[in-house]
């Protein structure tokens, strides 16, 4: 199994979603993060002070899935998130050691 | 009696009560988020001991022996004794047509929220019992005398100064403690190294709306009557109001290139301060050229506090100190007796020469130095007993629990 992370623009996320889900991406988690790569963060300026704020506001990505369908996915989010601008962010593969349904206790990909 | 007088101060009065909580706001969005009840507590909490204080005795001190040009009032009106629904029993006040109870109610309001300014000069790091001292103490040492001088026929109006509002016995007065505070407090853990931007600007600008709304009744009401001056002083508070967040964005567009919503917020407000000693005394276009140039004066004020290298938290010197000296020197030049027949001397503008162009500055210099020396005295006797500051424990953590036990957001 693999695990498929992406960093990607908080506007994107609804289309990321609807795509992974036409590709027969059955599951998905969502979270807030904050951090930068070749995006610098921006500068905030309060009663002429001005503040540099590093880390810029991101979603992170993540979707369970068999071997097979890894690079399909990958290739699925990539295109969904793209707008070809500095800052659309990341997205990587890991191996998954084990994965299990916790209702019913099934293992691996019967449990993706 | 006058109904139509007694019914506007009436109103005023609780305009200008509703600022203290606008005033909360306005400081308390630009807090971080582990100080914000602290902030809004130390502004409510004016409400409750400055009143209570009143009563017992500020009042009288302040308006006791009205006429005298003199220092500070008496005890006559101490615990409120002859303060009552009829009129006052004054000689200096002859002239009010409203209930001398509703005249105390009214200064009260005045006296709630001028200590209440200071906050914002030490925000997050004044020990909540020690600002509980601070404020009652002041109140008694530098309010009573100050609004005696200038507002009870005390010796600056004998002098011939003019304040129409409280530009020197609100904004001047308040401003200077704030500086002498900050100065004996210290500066923030972390300033100016560590960004600490406000945490809610929308809260920032309800108590700007807030303020503004109040102010009507701060200005047009120290007309303490329902007349013409009223009139004209709710025009050219709107008017300097307005104006001044023009001079204000104008000078942010040009030197950050962006003009922000706390620029709007803060230039409404300098603008309103510095009209507050003009309101009633002025008509015409000054309103719009006394706002505008507190606008621009206040924000380049800014920089003072990185010039004198103090922590003025929320900028009380740059908008309510300098504010409070624009309009209250901006009086000499621009005072128009046609407006108000109290102005004796006009301003300079008006051909009246610079008498009262003097006096502005004599009353707005010495205001300014007698709070600020006074309040210097009472910070270092309060930091040698019980203390300003909260442990640097307790300011990491924040004044809302470490001082209040609560937290104002779910995290």
């Amino acid at each position: 199994m693999k695990l498929v992370s992406a960093v990607v623009k908080p506007f994107k996320i609804d289309e990321l979603k609807d795509a992974l889900k036409e590709a027969g991406v059955r599951g998905m988690t969502v979270s807030e993060v904050d951090g930068f790569g070749r995006q610098a963060g921006h500068t905030e300026v309060y009663r002429g002070a001005e503040y540099t704020v590093d880390f810029v506001p991101k979603r992170k990505v993540e979707v369970l899935c068999t071997d097979e369908d890894a690079s399909r996915i990958a290739s699925v989010i990539a295109e969904a998130a793209r707008t070809g601008e500095i800052g659309d962010g990341k997205l990587w593969i890991l191996d998954v050691a084990g994965v299990m349904r916790l209702r019913t206790g099934e293992r691996d990909d019967d449990a993706i | 009696m006058n109904a139509g007088d007694t019914g506007w101060v009436l109103v005023s009065t609780a305009l200008v009560l509703f600022m203290t909580p606008g005033l909360a706001l306005f400081y308390g969005g630009m807090v971080r988020g582990k100080h914000v009840l602290g902030m809004l507590m130390q502004n409510y909490f004016a409400m409750g001991i400055l009143a209570v204080l009143w009563a017992g005795v500020v009042f009288s001190l302040a308006f006791g022996n009205s006429g005298d040009g003199g220092w500070i009032g008496n005890l006559d009106f101490a615990f409120m004794r002859d303060v009552g629904i009829d009129k006052s029993p004054e000689a200096f006040f002859e002239f009010l047509t409203i209930p001398w109870v509703l005249f105390c109610a009214f200064q009260m309001t005045f006296a709630i929220i001028t200590p209440a300014l200071i906050t914002g000069a030490t925000a997050d790091r004044l020990k909540f019992s020690a600002y509980a001292v601070f404020i009652s103490v002041w109140l008694v040492l530098v309010y009573s005398p100050v609004a005696h001088w200038v507002f009870a026929g005390g010796w600056l109006a004998e002098m011939g100064a003019l304040d129409f509002a409280g530009g020197a016995v609100v904004h001047i007065n308040a401003g200077a403690a704030a500086l002498a505070l900050v100065l004996v407090l210290g500066k923030r853990i972390g300033y100016p190294g560590t960004p600490m931007p406000p945490h809610n600007l929308p809260m920032t600008m309800i108590g700007t709306g807030i303020l503004w709304f109040g102010w009507a009744g701060f200005n047009a009401g120290s007309a303490l009557a329902a007349n013409g001056v009223a009139a004209v002083a709710i025009m050219n508070t709107f008017l300097a109001a307005s104006a001044a967040m023009l001079g204000w964005l104008v000078v942010e567009k040009i030197r950050e290139g962006k003009a922000t919503t706390l620029g709007a917020a803060s230039g409404a407000v300098a603008g309103l301060v510095a009209i507050t000693p003009c309101a009633g005394f002025v008509g015409g276009m000054a309103p719009i050229y006394i706002g505008g140039f507190a606008g621009i004066v206040c924000c380049l004020a800014l920089s003072l506090k990185k010039l004198g290298k103090f922590d003025d938290s929320l900028d009380v010197v740059a908008v309510h100190l300098v504010g409070g000296l624009v309009g209250s020197i901006l009086l000499g030049f621009f005072a128009d007796a046609s407006i108000n027949s109290a102005v004796a001397h006009e301003g300079v503008f008006l051909g009246g020469g610079a008498e009262l162009l003097k006096d502005q500055i004599v009353a707005s210099v010495v205001t300014l130095a007698y709070s600020f020396v006074v309040t210097i005295v009472i910070a270092k006797i309060i930091d040698a007993t019980i203390g300003l500051r909260v442990s640097e424990a307790d300011e990491e953590e924040g004044l809302d629990l470490s001082q209040h036990a609560e937290t104002a957001y779910a995290s």
